[in-house]
């Protein structure tokens, strides 16, 4: 197996970015900060964009305040040769600096104050993942850091976070809200007659559906946000083109189950289309066996035990290490699938801790089995 | 409170709802089978576009229709539906402007992705008023054509915006055929008729998720039903032991003895990953019960269902459903 050599990816020099992708629920933001941990360690001037980190991981990091800037976190217990920054994404903060940044003042306010754009910013589904890239492209121009690890919100799928940009932009760029939003400039008429009936009935359903208030707020709003950044499409482009930029890695994170690897195999394609540079595989929280002994014996060992009753410690501890090593069999098997599917991708397992990890010292344990120490 | 309850018996919509990576989509395709042992009709519905159903009982994407996807013990039957928003969108534009042809031209046009994103409860609105309709569609003889309807919703975090249809509807417009729907929609979600199933795992992370859950859906007014407590693995060591070993003592000499009068004679380091395997057995135990004490703050009837080593096939959702027909389910 091709395993990946996490603490070469991170000493290099050249890696700038590294985006930890996958599915819900495998652990991608734990990973990130344990990565951006062990680079600190070793010497880099590491950040940590976390997108949605659980309330007490987020307290380790200091990340209790919302500043949606990124602040020194310090560390007690080990010391790191560079240093550690950490910040967590706040999506509507994000939104709204880019309004501030971009407009003047009234029309900034107006921007705010416009029903859509509060929906938008907060609710439509892809404006996480947006403001995730913009906010990875504030810190890229910063240029404060000499490696920057982000997490990625927590869609069900981890494709939704290269699409889900484009797809904003396609909604609020395209010629659609234009053709919906022109009764509203040409006094109500005459949309009809260019686009055919069909959308005539279109236009009425859906003013009929999300009423006609909405579709003139949603016109106002592109209309002025158009004006203030030359589009959407272009915005969503230009973070598509970082993601592209030499320094910048992916590394797909997944737990060793059927669902999450068939993730995972779906955004290792996905990024080799788009010419995306992929580092490597995480297999979050494996089980791997510690003691070299093999199964079925032991299970017969538990058996004659159980039955005597001679030695009740040893008859568990044997079932113990049978229900290990038949979870790590297959998670083997798993990995082993994935890497046939895969021979260019290098991986590395990561053995899961028995218990959760809320604090530094567990984020550093994780750097340490992410390097395979 | 353990195992299913006569309330949970008389509810003909079951909503599974769960945190990622929880195994929501296997409980609920667990459930259905449950539900439908013994002849009963079951309809399994998705909603997000995932084919989380296809893969599971290792079928071909699912079309927009429903079909039949499983036989269950005792002559009952599954059947399974993909719910394709622009589909559900189509279906009533059609049923209401009669738009026939043009439909699919607007399709191409990327409108009704437009429509169903421009209005982020719209979506909702249609994937929920789409499941009601097959939860209250008549069929034969006075009877409804479903027995229950099983549905595999979003996950906790965004369940309860999901089902809350009367927040989606200050959104949209006040009048008009989909304002009509969604009274009915409302009126079901929010009736003894339905159910919302949270699925756990023993971790401390899944359990907070899930009380936060419950506590969203009692503020919204919706009843959470059971909680289903997945990938339970049997606890290996005696229950006094499990402190002590979780501190890191476990008697390597006495274990050394014991392997030894089974005929196993074990090198140094075979002894020390058997204790550290053991050791680490015991902290998960332990945090396992701490999860499960959390858990019991939910106050709501739970059913556990058991870890398969070798993962989830067809076969294993018969296992899991028969598990949960011991558990009460019917």
């Amino acid at each position: 197996m091709n395993r990946l050599d996490v603490d070469n990816l991170l000493d290099d020099p050249a890696t700038r970015v590294l985006v930890c992708c996958g599915s819900g629920g495998v652990g991608k933001t734990t990973t990130a900060a344990a990565l951006a941990v062990r680079a600190a360690e070793r010497g880099r001037r590491a950040v940590v964009l976390t997108i949605d980190p659980a309330r007490r991981l987020a307290q380790s990091l200091g990340l209790r305040e919302l500043g949606n800037h990124p602040r020194r976190v310090e560390v007690d217990g080990f010391e790191p040769a560079g240093e550690l920054h950490a910040m967590m994404l706040d999506m509507r903060r994000t939104f709204d600096d880019m309004v501030w940044q971009h407009a003047g003042r009234e029309r900034a306010e107006q921007i705010l104050q416009n029903p859509f754009y509060q929906t938008i910013s907060t609710s439509f589904s892809g404006t996480q993942e947006y403001m995730a890239m913009e906010k990875l492209g504030q810190l890229v121009a910063q240029g404060e850091w000499d490696l920057i690890v982000v997490d990625t919100p927590p869609s069900r799928s981890a494709l939704d976070f290269l699409d889900a940009p484009q797809r904003l932009s396609t909604v609020l760029d395209g010629r659609l809200i234009r053709m919906l939003s022109a009764p509203a400039r040409a006094g109500g008429r005459g949309i009809r007659k260019i686009v055919g009936a069909g959308f005539g009935l279109f236009t009425k359903a859906v003013s009929t559906i999300v009423g006609g208030q909405l579709l003139q707020d949603a016109s106002t709003f592109v209309q002025a946000f158009d004006s203030m950044f030359g589009g959407f499409r272009q915005r969503a482009q230009a973070t598509y083109d970082l993601l592209r930029s030499p320094g910048t890695g992916f590394l797909v994170v997944a737990a060793a189950e059927p669902d999450a690897l068939r993730e995972a195999s779906y955004f290792v394609e996905r990024l080799s289309a788009e010419g995306m540079p992929i580092n490597g595989l995480v297999a979050n929280r494996t089980h791997p066996v510690l003691a070299p002994l093999p199964a079925p014996g032991a299970l017969a060992a538990a058996d004659r035990l159980e039955r005597s009753g001679d030695a009740p410690l040893a008859a568990a501890v044997l079932r113990v290490h049978a229900d290990r090593a038949a979870v790590a069999d297959r998670e083997r098997r798993l990995l082993a699938r994935f890497t046939r599917a895969h021979p260019d991708v290098p991986l590395v397992g990561v053995p899961a801790l028995p218990a959760d990890v809320h604090d530094l010292a567990g984020l550093h344990e994780i750097g340490r089995r992410l390097a395979g120490e | 409170m353990n195992g299913w309850t006569d309330e949970l018996t008389r509810a003909r919509l079951h909503v599974v709802t769960g945190k990622g990576g929880t195994g929501k989509t296997t409980v609920a395709a667990a459930l259905a089978l449950a539900l439908a042992t013994g002849g009963r009709r079951v309809l399994l519905v998705e909603v997000e576009n995932r084919q989380g159903i296809a893969q599971l009982f290792d079928r071909a994407p699912l079309p927009y229709s429903e079909e039949r996807i499983a036989s269950a013990p005792g002559g009952g039957e599954v059947r399974a539906l993909a719910v394709d928003p622009e589909a559900a969108l189509l279906e009533y534009l059609d049923m209401f402007y009669n738009l026939g042809f043009a439909g699919r031209t607007l399709r191409r046009m990327g409108a009704i992705e437009f429509a169903t994103t421009l209005a982020p409860g719209l979506r909702d609105v249609l994937l929920t008023g789409k499941v009601k309709e097959c939860v209250r569609r008549a069929g034969r003889a006075g009877r409804h054509e479903y027995d229950a309807v099983v549905l595999d919703a979003p996950p906790t975090g965004r369940v309860v915006r999901f089902l809350d249809v009367t927040r989606a509807m200050a959104d949209l417009a006040k009048v008009g055929p989909i304002k009509g729907q969604s009274e009915g929609v409302v009126t079901l979600l929010h009736s003894g008729d339905t159910a919302v199933h949270l699925v756990a795992l023993l971790e401390e992370m899944p359990v907070r998720e899930t009380l936060d859950a419950v506590a969203e859906l009692d503020a919204a007014d919706l009843r959470p039903g059971a909680v289903f407590v997945n990938r339970v693995r049997p606890p290996r060591l005696p229950a006094r032991s499990i402190a002590s070993a979780a501190a890191g003592r476990v008697d390597a000499e006495r274990l050394r003895a014991g392997l030894a009068s089974a005929g196993l004679e074990v090198a140094d380091e075979v002894l020390g990953g058997l204790v550290d395997q053991t050791v680490e057995h015991a902290v998960r135990v332990r945090m396992e019960e701490q999860a499960k004490d959390l858990l019991a703050e939910a106050d709501l009837p739970t059913l556990e269902l058991p870890e398969l080593t070798d993962g989830v096939d067809v076969a294993a959702l018969y296992e899991l459903a028969e598990v949960l027909v011991g558990r009460g389910v019917r």
